[in-house]
């Protein structure tokens, strides 16, 4: 009887093990389906003329799959979005662990967690039609869709991102260190940017990582919001076409399993690999620098 | 101490007193700054969206090509989607969630499992869809319909209900494990009856972050489900549905009259919100209200 107790309970271990691996096997489904139908366009186009070419004309005759003005958009958008979204995240993040009063944070807390949880379409409907328009008449430029408008978007959908990692970065950080430090008659301030931020700072890497991570491949903003021309910009104010947008915009008309379908595929791949580095490098700094005890410092 | 001294440690102390105070407020601002989008960008849609709001917005189909009447199918469709998802989401993620903090030992197998969650929440929705439509949509052949999209959106949605559900299990004490196994129980009656129940009301919020989620979602359906117009609400799985994300895009970019469906394209991005942000602010609420009985 107790035998077969044991084997029963030995059983359901596996049984959850095996739904555990779940996350992996989905992983390299999507890492299997996206080669499959990716790789067939590297025998029409070559890999490096793929990755450099800079025409993407996918419907003319003959077609141009060169993605390179599209990996630029992508890169120039998260560089920028991250530019607004890093002060604004960390110094967020700082305040409400280190500066405001319990009663504050617990409204303002909330706020950050609305504004992660605003589905991307709305606020990718929100800069085309209130801030696009805003920033015509104020720049008076061309088209109110471009670079600058995508990136500031972009930058509110991670700043929630950043400041909630962040936050929990700075909270981990043993409270010896803070009091040693204020003990030594350092300010509060002080005590911020000498001890906790330093102590922190593989947390705040990591939270930076993800949220560019969630930058780039934000699709409904860019989609919207960045214009849509494909071509290297020349400035802040050019539309472009980033990665996902041309994915989500070309897939509806691309023929199926025709070169057009194999190449979105192939950009979706080129996308992938490139999230799949920035979780890559922010599960290295958070596993690697970890901030462990009070003694290690 | 001489007098110099002294008055010079008071001078850099006021110094020092002043630049705390100085970034203190720079600090502020940047939370300011972030609760300030949220209010502008509600604002704006509920200024021009509240107009676009009545019972016949909420319960009658799209005429006229999309110009004129509700968005009643979109809203079923959401609904069927975000529930379906839910439905994939959620076992899976209890069931992993359980074996991360009930069975696992620290090692390589746990080191990779993590891994794989962390990275499956950081792929991209766009990449999501392209995965439904080469599996479900035409490798299972499921085609364009709930069920591809609901099994996408599961996908998508596992890692936030692994983490909360994870979240949830740490936060039962070992005491009760340790009295249950104490009394004779196994290790499965120990998780069935007395873990499972204690965790449970947390894990429920995981639970409606995800729907919310899933409501929201819009190009991870783009391929697998939603579709710009259909006249009839879905009758089984196998339908293409209308969806609230997805129509505030193709109104908004697609339409013949884009200009002239604009009150429409707020009235329906302010139902996408409230069901979005309600269900957020459900769920923040609820765990708040469980975290203080603790």
């Amino acid at each position: 009887m107790n035998k077969k107790r044991q084997l029963k309970d030995r059983g359901i271990e596996y049984i959850f093990f095996i739904f555990a691996l779940i996350s992996i096997v989905i992983l390299c489904m999507i890492l299997f389906f996206l080669f499959r139908e990716g790789l067939p366009v590297f025998g029409l186009v070559s890999v490096k003329d793929f990755l450099f070419g800079e025409y993407w004309y996918p419907t003319s005759e003959p077609p141009d799959f060169g993605i390179f003005p599209l990996i630029v958009a992508s890169l120039l958008v998260t560089m920028c979005s991250a530019a607004v979204a890093i002060p604004l995240g960390v110094m967020t993040a700082i305040y409400l662990a280190e500066i405001a009063s319990k009663r504050i944070k617990e409204f303002a807390k909330p706020m950050v967690e609305l504004l992660a949880s605003l589905p991307s379409v709305v606020i990718g409907f929100f800069g085309m039609v209130v801030v696009a328009p805003f920033l015509q008449e104020a720049f008076d430029i061309p088209t109110g869709l471009n670079l600058f408008n995508a990136s500031l978007m972009l930058a509110f959908m991670s700043v929630p991102t950043i400041c909630t990692i962040s936050e929990d970065a700075i909270a981990s950080v043993p409270v010896e260190l803070k009091e040693a430090s204020l003990a030594l008659g350092a300010t509060h301030w002080e005590s911020i940017v000498r001890v906790i931020i330093p102590a922190s700072l593989s947390g705040l890497s990591t939270a930076v990582i993800l949220g560019m991570s969630r930058a780039i491949g934000e699709t409904m903003v860019v989609l919207m919001v960045a214009g849509g021309a494909a071509m290297v910009p020349s400035s802040v104010f050019d539309p472009v076409r980033p990665m996902p947008a041309s994915i989500a915009a070309e897939m509806a008309e691309a023929p199926f399993r025709g070169e057009h379908y194999h190449a979105l595929f192939a950009t979706g791949m080129v996308l992938f690999v490139f999230t799949l580095i920035f979780n890559f490098i922010a599960d290295y700094i958070s596993n690697k620098h970890r901030q462990v005890g009070a003694s290690t410092l | 101490m001489s007098q110099s001294t002294t008055s010079l440690t008071h001078r850099t102390a006021a110094r020092r007193k002043y630049s705390q105070a100085a970034m203190f407020i720079l600090f502020r601002v940047a939370a300011v700054i972030n609760a300030l989008a949220l209010l502008i960008i509600l604002f704006f849609l509920i200024k021009n969206g509240w107009q676009a709001i009545n019972w016949t917005f909420l319960t009658q189909p799209p005429i006229d090509s999309m110009t004129k009447g509700g968005i009643l199918p979109c809203i079923v469709g959401t609904i069927y989607l975000s529930i379906g998802a839910l439905a994939v989401g959620f076992p899976l993620g209890i069931a992993s969630a359980i074996y991360l903090n009930e069975y696992a030992k620290k090692g390589h197998t746990l080191r990779a499992i993590r891994f794989g969650i962390n990275n499956l929440a950081g792929v991209p929705s766009v990449i999501f869809g392209l995965f439904g439509l080469a599996l479900f949509v035409t490798w299972m052949k499921m085609g364009v319909s709930i069920l591809s999209g609901s099994l996408t959106l599961g996908f998508l949605t596992l890692p936030v209900i692994i983490g909360t559900a994870e979240e949830a299990l740490r936060a039962v004490p070992d005491t009760y494990r340790e009295a249950s196994l104490g009394l004779g129980a196994s290790k499965w009656q120990t998780i069935y009856r007395v873990v499972l129940p204690a965790a449970l009301p947390s894990m429920l919020t995981g639970g409606i972050l995800a729907l919310s989620r899933a409501a929201g979602e819009t190009a991870a359906i783009m391929f697998t489900a939603a579709v710009f117009y259909t006249k009839k609400l879905p009758t089984s799985v196998f339908d293409q549905v209308m969806a609230l994300p997805y129509h505030i895009y193709v109104l908004a970019t697609a339409g013949t009259e884009i200009e002239q469906t604009r009150h429409l394209q707020y009235g329906t991005a302010l139902i996408l919100i409230f069901l979005v942000l309600g269900m957020n602010l459900a769920a923040i609420i609820y765990r708040s209200r469980l975290r203080k009985k603790r």
